[in-house]
């Protein structure tokens, strides 16, 4: 079912909110890894604002659901998120990366509000995310657990010992998205170590795979919806994204897979997120029910 | 302690210390819905097919994928779940040593790796199966308590200790059977304080795991042959180490020998070197344990006679150490 026009253009208002402090962060930190925080903050938006049952009031919720970011090294937008919810104070994000700070590039679990589980070293979150999915069914719960991993992190094999495990077990309370901005540090990922065919490698490893436009709300929410209805094999929802989305200078660039940021490119940001928000709006003026 | 002690010395000459174990986990599991169990294809290495029959529900085995197996547990563990889980030593601290430090030990959570065929119990599967640096990777990650139980009366204790204990725990145990040191379960077994299990005054020998039967074995044949009275010590729990026994045998005895199925750098001799150079004490010192090398293939009890840590090899450092021109300093008490 699309998106109505009125939740989708809820939805732009506040990716473009995150996005900006997402950029605000990195100024303040300095650099960060914003190229591959601005490819998923799509995600982390719909997944908060609109699919999450979660309690802003209690964030340790027992009966939550759940997000493992895998590809921890975007901290630098989902801490934005988390304090943008109220569960961490967002004077914190001033101090991202500074020294006993309690934000740092990988957000840990045990300090930040909101963190599910502690990730950066990379091919670790797919695994925890079915751990916490066979809990809820040991444990008799009904919350879904959401894990996001990046697509350079796929090159780890133990996503792979993952996918065998979630597919066997049948774990469809299990939603997974690969961002897939085609970017790692050292170059594009076919040209570092290919992954292609990698729709059909999630395939073949038993699960059922959307593949999406990851900075389209209405195909995410579309993707998300069926996944909810699945009761099949688990589903691994691959969002074809641009690494650092909505900055037109990093757009699609491996180099800002981490980068530094003055006040000049600061500026230059800034205007190119408004103009990306403005495409995106009319876009969902355009699009939406 | 949960489930109590049901064990007799009869059950732990008749059961190997993987079988105890088997056998606690099921007791754990009937007393507490949220015991779970895990494994890599080794349910029946392992010894824990009699939980996976009683408990189906909250049996997991993820195939030969160590790294996932160790992930699974973690996340299993954030959700409020205790996950206890079996494969073998060298595997759980090395070919998952970055899942356990940081997906279980970083953030912290309450899962329990039960680590078999430890040191070189799984002797004639050669180097490939042989934990011998296991006990140096663990003690050295914040968090984690490391337990090497010295026969399956102490295993049973460890594994019910580490359910009532909230954290991560690394238990050491072996392949086969170990020599039975406790006759019944209720010896005073404390997750980080040492068991004295004989007196002495004139060196103190410390060891876990199986060396610590072979230690008593040695301090009781010294005392009838050389007149020594030899201190042993049941250093179960490598981390966190039990810093007063080991200050009270240097203050006490002033010779300590350190025995171990481990490589000789990293594990319990290191942990305990460190406790007696920071004390500022002089204390002669030797440490016994597979020489900084790859240990050969054969029969545990071959490998460990080979390599100097069964009894025999045992008696002859104590008079090694014993013999060392070590003297008394008179003026003990102006020590740093």
């Amino acid at each position: 079912m699309a998106l109505k026009k009125a939740d989708w253009l809820a939805l732009e208002k506040k990716a473009h909110e995150l996005r900006r402090l997402t950029l605000d962060t990195t100024f303040w930190a300095g650099s960060g890894h914003i190229g591959g925080g601005m490819s998923v903050l799509d995600m982390l938006t719909i997944l908060y604002h609109r699919y999450m049952n979660i309690k802003i009031e209690d964030p340790n919720w027992e009966d939550r659901d759940r997000l493992v970011l895998s590809k921890g090294h975007a901290g630098i937008a989902y801490a934005p998120v988390l304090c943008d919810l109220g569960w961490n104070d967002k004077e914190q994000l001033k101090t991202f990366n500074h020294t006993n700070s309690k934000m740092g590039m990988h957000l840990d679990s045990n300090k930040v509000i909101g963190v599910d589980a502690s990730t950066g070293s990379l091919g670790h979150g797919l695994s925890i995310a079915v751990g916490m999915a066979l809990a809820a069914r040991v444990l008799g719960k009904s919350y879904k657990t959401y894990c996001i991993l990046g697509d350079g992190e796929c090159d780890e094999g133990s996503n792979w010992e993952a996918a065998m495990t979630a597919a066997h077990y049948k774990v469809n309370n299990l939603i997974s998205f690969v961002d897939r901005n085609k970017c790692m540090i050292d170059g594009r990922t076919e040209d570092v170590l290919g992954l292609e065919p990698f729709v059909d490698k999630w395939k073949s490893f038993g699960f059922i795979v959307k593949e999406v436009d990851g900075h389209n709300f209405n195909e995410l929410a579309e993707a998300i919806d069926f996944a909810l209805q699945n009761d099949g094999a688990p589903v691994m929802i691959v969002a074809n994204t641009i690494k650092g989305a909505g900055i037109d200078f990093m757009e699609d660039n491996y180099v800002w897979h981490y980068g530094a940021i003055d006040e000049e490119k600061y500026e230059d940001a800034k205007k190119s997120l408004d103009a990306y928000y403005k495409k995106r709006v009319e876009r969902a003026e355009r699009e939406g029910a | 302690m949960a489930g109590g002690l049901t064990y007799t010395a009869v059950d732990s000459t008749s059961l190997s210390t993987a079988e105890i174990y088997g056998k606690a986990l099921v007791e754990l599991g009937r007393a507490h819905k949220d015991v779970v169990a895990l494994t890599a294809d080794l349910a029946k290495s392992t010894k824990i097919g009699d939980f996976q029959k009683e408990f189906p529900d909250r049996f997991f085995n993820v195939g030969i994928a160590e790294q996932n197996l160790v992930g699974v547990a973690a996340g299993m563990a954030k959700a409020g779940l205790v996950p206890f889980l079996s494969t073998f030593s060298q595997f759980a601290s090395f070919r998952a040593a970055d899942q356990l430090h940081t997906d279980i030990c970083y953030q912290n959570v309450n899962a329990k790796v039960i680590a078999t065929h430890s040191g070189t119990s799984f002797g004639q599967a050669g180097s490939t199966h042989h934990a011998i640096c296991d006990i140096a990777v663990t003690r050295a990650i914040p968090n984690l308590t490391v337990i090497v139980p010295a026969d399956g009366m102490e295993t049973y204790n460890a594994v019910m200790a580490a359910y009532e204990t909230p954290g991560p725990f690394y238990i050491r145990i072996n392949r086969g059977f170990d020599r039975v040191l406790y006759k019944d379960g209720d010896y005073g077994f404390e997750v980080g304080k040492a068991v004295t299990v004989h007196e002495g005054t004139d060196i103190t020998v410390i060891a876990c795991g199986s060396c610590v039967f072979q230690a008593l074995q040695a301090a009781e044949f010294l005392d009838k042959t050389d007149g020594l009275k030899v201190r042993v010590l049941d250093m179960h729990t490598i981390s966190p180490i039990d810093r007063d026994a080991i200050l009270k045998a240097v203050g006490d005895t002033r010779r300590i020998i350190t025995v171990e199925d481990h490589n000789i750098d990293g594990g319990l001799g290191s942990a305990v070197a460190e406790v007696v150079v920071e004390s500022g004490k002089g204390c002669a010192f030797k440490k016994l344990g597979i020489p900084r090398t790859f240990a050969p293939i054969g029969l545990h009890e071959d490998i460990m006679s080979i390599v100097g840590i069964d009894s025999n090899g045992i008696i002859e450092a104590v008079r090694e150490v014993m013999g060392k021109d070590f003297e008394l300093d008179d003026d003990w008490d102006d020590e740093v």
